[in-house]
């Protein structure tokens, strides 16, 4: 099923109903994390790519974690994002941080920031990402980047360094995405 | 456009891939893999070389067996060896198995550092990519150590490419923060700041997060990088939209790369040169006003990224805190998002006004919302939404509108989720106690904040509402009346009966004189309850009851019965057991006086910050409990009717500033009150010496020019000023080394009858009530002399006037209500009470003098802001003469209490 059927996430979403008001009671209140907000952290602490069943389907952490405390939070996250519905926000706290996240068909794309980083232009930033892949990959869908997760890599990696935006122009990404493409 | 077929280029992972989806269980997917495993194992270990080919598939292979959860423990060696291919996809496997799975300790770093450097020097762009990536992604000290000196000259080269500086930026941006020792500041430095001229906005955008990184620790070194942020950030926004091509999303101009220039300039203060801050005001309000323009797409795409920018510039303004019109602009506009149809602006925006209701200049536009808010409260599906908006109710909260936001909170706590319940209370615990003027309501709220949800009233809350209790006698009547009628009813909360039974104890006696509420009556209430109570709860009424004994000797025997009783005197409890036992004794042995000495009605508890505010602080993180609740809690210290802690100064500080004693000489203090409204003068003359004043200030800022004059005939020799200066109060001397001490610029040398001159630059940082000293040293003849005197650099030489309408200055009178806001004195004049003088003396202070302002024309009012380099503070001063009496009454109020004080003290020795 294609990613991107339709740009609105308003049609994109399912309401899955009675469950979501409990969405909060799954928020761990203490963070294992460094504190924040530091000029040491990285903006972006991690990208998860998960469907809704829990597969993680793309992991980029920017800050050391363990592999435990990795499974940990990629449950914890999938705990907190799948309850809500199309009436919630595209944020949710979590830990000491947030979650910016937005759903494209049976997929989570899940940014997790600091607190006090802008909302928006991450929730952007999410569409911006998943635009360059469904041109890279002609009309995206989950199996793409099951097979080309080593790909998908590298698209992460063109647009997001270091935690942080490094380049936003779609244009520019695909144009170096398909010359990286010709080196094959 | 590129179009990439399921895993083209390696058939046998497409075919693996599909294996592994195809296995119906666990087990199978187990088989599959271990399978897999020994495969890969008996080719690398083979005889035969692998070709490139399949070493990059069987890497790829254990990089995804990875990724499904599974250990892999050999493989990296291979992985190493694709690093150092000619071929981009080997390489690029490689380097990504390595990121991934290498951690930092691993022994192959010495390997994987070697062909990073290989590829660093290749020049080819697309290798150096790689590379740069796999530091960026690795980033161990190792890679510090070994490539911090380099990455910086990649990223400044005049060669390298657009893209490759883009990730130099990056790289470097995550090696200084995993290890800033590792990093040289140097040249590279100034030239980082002139990316943001860069051509290529890539390039723009990846450089503006490194420049933020490293301006946030040394915001000195990159001060420059305000202006070139502006400029780049001005350009963007009046740009049209079509200009900006690539970087247009949905008709947004570049609108990633304008929330990052306006975060890096939330490191600095408003920018001091008039050009650049008006360029910026400029900016700023050139999107407030893009966000009234009708939307140029329908799509979300487009007015997210558009908000994206204006909450950025929001949050920018808020962190000026220094335009009052962009400020109630911004609230306008969030206003408006109060009641947008989209969920997720309706949250940023409660979540944004948060922090607007702590500004001075917003606050009054923020309260304006209050219905809105209320509702939202009602209304909202998403109780992250219903968060922000008890968040933003607390904000907005102040003595004007308390009892109608505590009573909503109240309401809303009767149905609030349980996630936030806790949170909730504790908010309407403080509120409730910052903002009583009557303490009846505050009993009240209290009472019914643990009716509603006893459950979630910490041990703070209610040790709280005693201790205020005790402290004000006024409410301690009320108090036994209302928690004897809470406890009543036929089911309350434990809470309550703590709550009850230590008032009762305490002020039992108060209301005991209703024969409803007679001592046996309040006895027999308080313990039928007893036994349906824990353990420390029952403890506590022990000691209630044995208060009683002293407060009402009639129920003295039936208290003695209980407490001879087989379930408390061989409770199994021990704590319970021992209270009884001792109690009894107790009741028995001592006689009235003993006992009334002993159960004497508890002291005053000593004043201290709220627990609860304590609590809350610590529940949310030092980071969201926001500026406001520090200030609010300074104004609440008086809460409990304590003294209020003695300002220092205020009484003491008359006459002369204290010397400063010098173990040879005896030294003179000059200066005094005398230069507080004036700039110019003789600061201090004995027979040898005369030192001259002549300074000027602007906002922060000032210099100050020192004359010495040698009044002797004779030369003074190894002549040494020297200045002592506070640390609040920077001060500096013009010349070649800023920081060094006062003596360099001046000849040790002073000729009979010379004069020498000093220059000394200020900065004030904050607030501050002493003074730097001047201390002079030199010999003249045979004798060593020594002289310190106090400059008069005084907290209101950076006072900049303000002036205002009658309307406003009352207004913002009313805002600055809170007791500690306030100072006041009331004093002797100790000159002629002449108008002009008056006048002039208040001008001179720094003030505006408000002509028509108040009523009374004989009373003087004046306004003004204090500047200092953190923040600015505003302030309102009205003094009232009394010419029958020869007195005069001074009021200052400012938002911060320090300042008040001492500018009160200031000023009160002008008259």
């Amino acid at each position: 099923m294609p990613l991107l059927r339709l740009p609105r996430r308003e049609t994109e979403r399912e309401v899955t109903g009675e469950r979501a008001e409990g969405a909060a009671q799954c928020l761990p209140c203490l963070s294992h994390f460094p504190s924040s907000s530091s000029s040491c952290c990285p903006q972006i602490r991690f990208i998860l790519i998960q469907n809704r069943a829990g597969k993680t389907r793309l992991a980029k952490w920017y800050m050391q974690f363990d592999d435990d405390e990795k499974q940990k939070l990629i449950e914890e996250v999938h705990a907190v994002v799948t309850v809500r519905d199309a009436k919630h926000t595209n944020f949710v706290e979590f830990r000491n941080f947030k979650i910016i996240y937005r759903r494209y068909a049976g997929l989570y794309f899940c940014i997790c920031v600091d607190v006090n980083d802008n909302n928006l232009a991450y929730l952007e930033a999410i569409h911006n990402f998943v635009e360059v892949l469904n041109e890279y990959f002609h009309n995206v869908c989950e199996l793409d980047l099951v097979f080309n997760f080593y790909k998908v890599y590298t698209v992460v990696d063109e647009m997001f360094l270091a935690g942080e935006i490094r380049e936003t122009s779609q244009t520019k990404v695909l144009k170096q995405l398909l010359m990286l493409q010709s080196l094959e | 456009m590129p179009a990439v077929s399921k895993g083209d280029g390696m058939r046998g992972l497409a075919v693996f891939i599909s294996d592994i989806r195809n296995c119906k269980s666990k087990e199978a997917e187990i088989k599959r893999i271990n399978k897999e495993l020994a495969n890969i194992r008996s080719k690398f270990k083979g005889d035969k070389a692998l070709d490139g080919y399949s070493k990059k598939k069987y890497v790829c292979k254990l990089l995804f067996i990875f990724l499904l959860g599974h250990d892999i423990d050999f493989g990296h060696m291979e992985a190493v060896n694709l690093l150092s291919s000619n071929r981009y996809t080997e390489k690029q496997i490689g380097y990504l198995f390595i990121s991934v799975l290498v951690n930092s300790n691993s022994e192959l770093i010495r390997l994987i550092n070697n062909a990073i450097k290989n590829d660093l020097a290749s020049r080819n762009p697309t290798f150096m990519g790689l590379a740069l990536h796999c530091i960026a992604n690795v980033g161990s000290r190792e890679m510090a150590e070994a490539f911090a000196g380099e990455v910086p000259k990649i990223l400044v080269a005049g060669d390298t490419m657009d893209s490759v500086k883009q990730s130099a930026a990056l790289c470097l941006l995550r090696l200084y923060r995993t290890s800033p020792d590792l990093v040289p500041m140097g040249d590279w430095t100034s030239r980082v700041v002139h990316l943001l001229n860069d051509q290529h906005l890539g390039v723009v955008t990846a450089a503006t997060s490194l420049i933020t990184t490293l301006a946030q620790k040394n915001p000195e070194e990159f001060k420059t990088s305000v202006s070139l942020a502006v400029s780049r950030l001005s350009r963007i926004v009046t740009s049209a939209s079509t200009d900006l091509q690539d970087y247009t999303y949905y008709f947004v101009p570049a609108p990633w790369l304008s929330v990052k220039l306006l975060r890096l300039l939330q490191c600095y203060p408003p920018p001091e040169d008039p050009a650049v801050r008006g360029r910026l005001t400029e900016c700023l309000e050139t999107i407030l006003n893009k966000a009234q323009e009708p939307p140029k797409s329908k799509k979300v795409q487009h007015s997210n990224a558009k908000n994206a920018v204006l909450f950025e510039a929001i949050s920018l303004i808020i962190h000026h805190d220094s335009e009052p019109n962009l400020l109630v602009r911004a609230c306008n506009q969030l206003g408006q998002f109060l009641q947008h149809r989209e969920t997720n602006l309706r949250y940023l925006a409660l979540e944004s006004m948060c922090t607007l209701a702590s500004s001075e200049f917003s606050h009054e536009a923020v309260k304006t919302h209050i219905d809105t808010v209320i509702n939202a409260l009602k209304t909202e599906r998403d109780v992250s939404v219903r968060q922000r908006a008890v968040d933003l109710l607390y904000a907005m909260c102040d003595r004007s509108n308390a009892q109608q936001i505590v009573a909503e909170m109240l309401s809303y706590l009767e149905t609030a989720d349980y996630s936030i319940r806790e949170e909730i209370v504790l908010k309407v615990a403080i509120l409730a106690e910052k903002y009583a003027v009557d303490y009846a309501w505050y009993v009240d709220t209290i009472l019914n904040l643990i009716r509603i949800a006893g459950d979630y009233v910490s041990e703070e809350v209610w040790y709280r509402v005693i201790q205020i209790v005790i402290n004000r006698d006024d409410v301690q009547g009320y108090a036994a009346k209302t928690v004897f009628e809470a406890l009543q009813a036929p089911a309350c909360h434990e809470n309550l009966v703590k709550v009850g039974g230590y008032i009762l104890g305490e002020f039992g006696n108060l209301i005991a004189g209703d024969p409803r509420s007679s001592p046996l009556v309040q006895f027999n209430l308080l313990h039928s309850k007893f036994h349906l109570c824990s353990v420390p709860t029952r403890a506590l009424l022990l000691s209630t009851y044995i208060k009683f004994v002293n407060l009402f000797p009639e129920v003295k025997t039936t208290i003695q019965d209980v407490l001879r009783s087989d379930s408390q005197l061989k409770n199994a409890d021990v704590e319970l057991q021992q209270r009884a036992v001792e109690y009894l004794r107790l009741s028995t042995v001592a006689s009235t006086d003993i006992l009334a000495t002993v159960l004497e009605e508890m002291p005053p508890f000593p004043e201290r910050e709220s627990s609860i505010l304590a609590k809350l602080k610590k529940k949310k993180g030092p980071s969201t409990v926001t500026d406001l609740e520090d200030t609010k809690r300074e104004r609440s210290v008086d809460v409990n009717g304590g003294p209020e802690p003695a300002p220092a100064s205020t009484s003491a500080a008359v006459g002369p500033l204290p010397a400063f004693a010098f173990p040879n000489n005896p030294c003179i203090s000059a200066g005094g009150f005398e230069f507080v409204c004036k700039n110019n003068g003789v600061l201090f003359e004995n027979q040898l010496l005369q030192i001259g004043l002549k300074s000027e200030f602007r906002q922060n800022l000032g210099r100050m020019f020192i004359f010495y004059g040698n009044k002797t005939s004779t030369q003074f020799l190894n002549f040494t000023p020297t200045l002592i200066c506070p640390d609040d109060l920077q001060s500096h001397i013009l010349g070649p080394s800023p920081h060094r001490h006062i003596t360099k610029p001046v000849d040790p040398t002073v000729d009979g009858g010379a004069q020498v001159q000093q220059v000394v630059n200020i900065e004030c940082v904050s607030d501050f009530t002493e003074a730097p000293v001047l201390n002079i040293q030199f010999r003249y003849g045979g004798t060593f002399q020594n002289v310190s005197v106090q400059l008069p650099i005084t907290l209101n030489k950076f006072f900049q006037p303000t002036e205002m309408s009658s309307q406003d200055f009352f207004q913002r009178w009313k805002q600055l209500s809170n007791p500690q806001q306030e100072v006041q004195n009331i004093f002797k004049a100790k000159h002629p009470m002449d108008t002009e003088i008056t006048k002039a003396k208040i001008i001179g202070f720094g003030s505006a003098l408000l002509e028509e302002v108040d009523p009374n024309p004989a009373n003087f009012v004046g306004a003004g802001i204090i500047h200092t380099k953190t923040t600015q503070i505003g302030c309102l001063l009205r003094l009232e003469p009394n010419l029958q009496a020869q007195m005069y009454r001074l009021t200052l109020r400012t938002s911060k209490e320090t300042v008040s004080q001492r500018l009160c003290e200031l000023l009160s020795q002008q008259f």
